[in-house]
């Protein structure tokens, strides 16, 4: 049952903030409630993995491979954790951001559902199940994306759906064919049924189009321009949750399918996913230095950061797959924290564009500092969690020779740090252009919630870069159970590893 | 819409349709139906009536909110599982509080948490097909001056 408790305790707190729709407090309260309790759930699993190893439950009794099994090892149960602490925080955030008139259109519910259908991409063990949890929270997000209402938001809702519905159904194929070809859809029981495929082109063919499935919502290279053309319309607050989650749940997709289903020595396998990476992290950092707009510069960096992750996969070594984990958890973090303190200068601010921004500095220099943390983060500097993301990186594709991967990783890294160096000169330290509107002299009341949200998250980012021994032992575990899936294998099958 | 026989010919099908659906759901729990199937011949007796007189018409015969049934329905598919949870070894485990096994004859009546599960699906798709389906007809059918006043909310 406890597997289930991620899927179903967001799932009754949407169900609970409906009815309570017509009340923004009690709602508020609810929504809270349930995305704590998530995190309750999360820690449980967390423990029971660190003790036990990955470990498995049939749902409604009948046995894997023929019913449906939630399986969760030790990147599952990260994922998890990280995914209902970044609820807590976004809802919080929420709480001083998101216009009533959203509240009572159900913004808390589809947050819930959306995080509903997210933990159950993370812990399902059933590859067409999994397309399920795709539909529930892409469903979820469109709805999330257009509850504001306007026209900007429609435009935004319609590429970001077009897209992630051709991918969906390249995902459908892809399983539909791979079940033609291997009758199976659990993934452990795919991981034996694959590895007995003659014909290779089945195999490349199915692995082709859940890369591409995958790919799309993780915004790889090159099929990445729904995301900068969509996240910077709804609220801040579905902003920060999106680009905390949607995307790695594509990145915890290729991870599982390409370490669990196919094997990493799959031919031409590491090359693409290489290639792919490495051009998602340039074209990532070079569009985050040509955006003019505070959410589009913070969409590209998205992107490159997910480069980051599938680089780290494609070296393939157990060192670089457990980099991968360190960066996919510590970055889910970093991005609610990126645009939580950009709504906070935003706020005070005025505008997103930066041709209208400018000159905050003298009014509000700790807004100023604050604003910095995440972006120092995201370059790589220490002590924060991204330094060590990028030390792990590095010193796994030197270990593994790949010379050019730890130069790359290491240039982008410094273009970030350009980028976030050139937002915070634009927000703050340029003199306010004649165009843009006066800043009010007055602070503005201090949003006490979203403050808060936002402190945790800088805090959680900078205390993982201050002791980082044991996120980074976590990781390692992490990395060695998907680089030897037979423990997860034999939990969800039976027998001994 | 203002059709004398479409109005007539629904004060007929209308309910016809809503009995049939409850009869495919039922019917889903060994043969081909069941909660989703019904829940859209459901959701379509709704739209019919909602073609023949208005929306307003459809909202006072369902009396409850159709967001809210839905809702109530994920909740009902919810604690089905929990309930297979409660009583067996595993989440949406079937549970037959009605049903007794002897001499490896079944006895009693087939109604359990299986049941329950798909009344919730049932509910899940009345409820969102006519909720989308009433908000269409409402855009709709409102005139063009309401919806300049609509995108004054845009920022």
């Amino acid at each position: 049952m406890l597997l289930a408790l991620p899927i179903a305790v967001p799932f009754l707190t949407g169900v609970v903030c409906l009815a309570l729709r017509a009340s923004p407090p009690f709602q508020r309260l609810a929504s809270l409630i349930g995305a704590a309790a998530s995190v309750i759930v999360a820690s449980r699993i967390a423990e029971a993995v660190l003790a036990e190893g990955p470990f498995a439950e049939q749902m409604g009794g009948w046995p894997a491979p023929f019913g449906i099994t939630l399986a969760a090892d030790m990147l599952s149960a990260g994922l998890l954790l990280v995914t209902s602490i970044c609820g807590v925080a976004v809802v919080l955030f929420g709480f001083s951001e998101v216009e009533e008139t959203s509240e009572l259109r159900g913004h808390h519910t589809l947050l819930h559902v959306m995080l509903g259908g997210v933990s159950g991409a993370f812990v399902t063990g059933d590859l067409f199940n999994l397309y399920v949890w795709f539909e529930v929270l892409l469903i979820a997000s469109f709805g999330l994306l257009v509850v504001r209402g306007g026209r900007r938001q429609f435009d935004g809702a319609i590429r970001y759906v077009a897209l992630n519905l051709t991918a969906t159904i390249g995902f459908l194929t892809g399983v539909g064919l791979l079940y033609g070809a291997t009758g199976a859809l659990n993934m452990a029981d795919l991981h034996r049924a694959v590895a007995e495929i003659d014909d290779p082109r089945k195999l490349y063919a199915t692995g082709a189009l859940l890369l591409f499935a995958f790919g799309a919502k993780a915004a790889l290279f090159p099929v990445f321009f729904w995301l900068p053309a969509s996240y910077h319309t709804p609220s801040f607050t579905v902003s920060a949750i999106f680009a905390a989650l949607l995307t790695k749940v594509g990145v915890y997709a290729i991870f599982r399918t390409f370490t669990l289903i196919y094997p990493p020595d799959t031919p031409y396998l590491a090359e693409v996913l290489m290639a792919a990476g490495a051009l998602t992290m340039v074209v990532g950092v070079f569009g985050a230095l040509a955006e003019r707009e505070v959410r589009r510069v913070l969409s590209f960096s998205v992107i490159a950061s997910i480069g980051f992750m599938i680089v780290a996969l494609s070296i393939g070594t157990e060192a670089a797959i457990a980099a991968g984990v360190f960066y996919l958890l510590q970055d889910m973090f970093l991005k609610v924290a990126l645009f939580a303190v950009a709504w906070l200068a935003v706020r005070r601010g005025g505008s997103e564009d930066f041709r209208l921004s400018g000159g905050l500095w003298p009014v509000a220099p700790m807004l100023g500092a604050l604003f910095l943390l995440p972006g120092l983060a995201l370059a790589g500097v220490p002590p924060f969690s991204g330094f060590w993301a990028k030390v792990l990186l590095v010193d796994a594709a030197l270990a593994a020779e790949a010379w050019w991967l730890a130069a790359l990783a290491l240039g982008v890294g410094l273009l970030t740090l350009y980028a976030m160096a050139r937002m915070f000169s634009e927000l703050f330290w340029k003199p306010r252009p004649a165009a843009a509107p006066a800043l009010a002299t007055e602070r503005p009341p201090v949003p006490i919630p979203a403050l808060a949200a936002t402190l945790a998250m800088v805090g959680i980012v900078t205390y993982i870069g201050v002791q980082p021994a044991p996120f980074i032992a976590f990781a390692q575990i992490a990395g060695a159970q998907l680089a030897d899936p037979s423990a997860y294998i034999a939990a969800v099958l039976g027998g001994t590893p | 819409m203002n059709s004398l026989i479409l109005s007539a010919a629904t004060r007929f099908l209308a309910p016809l349709m809503l009995a049939y659906s409850l009869f495919i759901l039922l019917r889903g729990h060994n043969e081909p139906g069941g909660g989703f199937i019904g829940g859209l011949v459901a959701a379509t007796a709704f739209a019919l009536y909602a073609k023949a007189e208005d929306t307003g018409a459809v909202r006072r015969a369902m009396r409850i909110a159709p967001e809210l049934l839905s809702m109530l329905g994920l909740g009902a598919a919810v604690m089905a599982g929990v309930w297979g949870w409660w009583e067996g070894d595993a989440f949406l485990e079937s549970v037959w509080p009605f049903l007794v096994v002897e001499d490896g004859k079944k006895e009693g009546l087939p109604v359990g948490s299986a049941l329950l599960f798909d009344v919730g699906v049932y509910m899940v798709v009345v409820g969102a097909v006519t909720a989308l389906f009433l908000a269409l007809e409402d855009d709709a059918s409102r005139s063009p001056d309401d919806e300049d006043a609509d995108q004054s909310g845009e920022r």
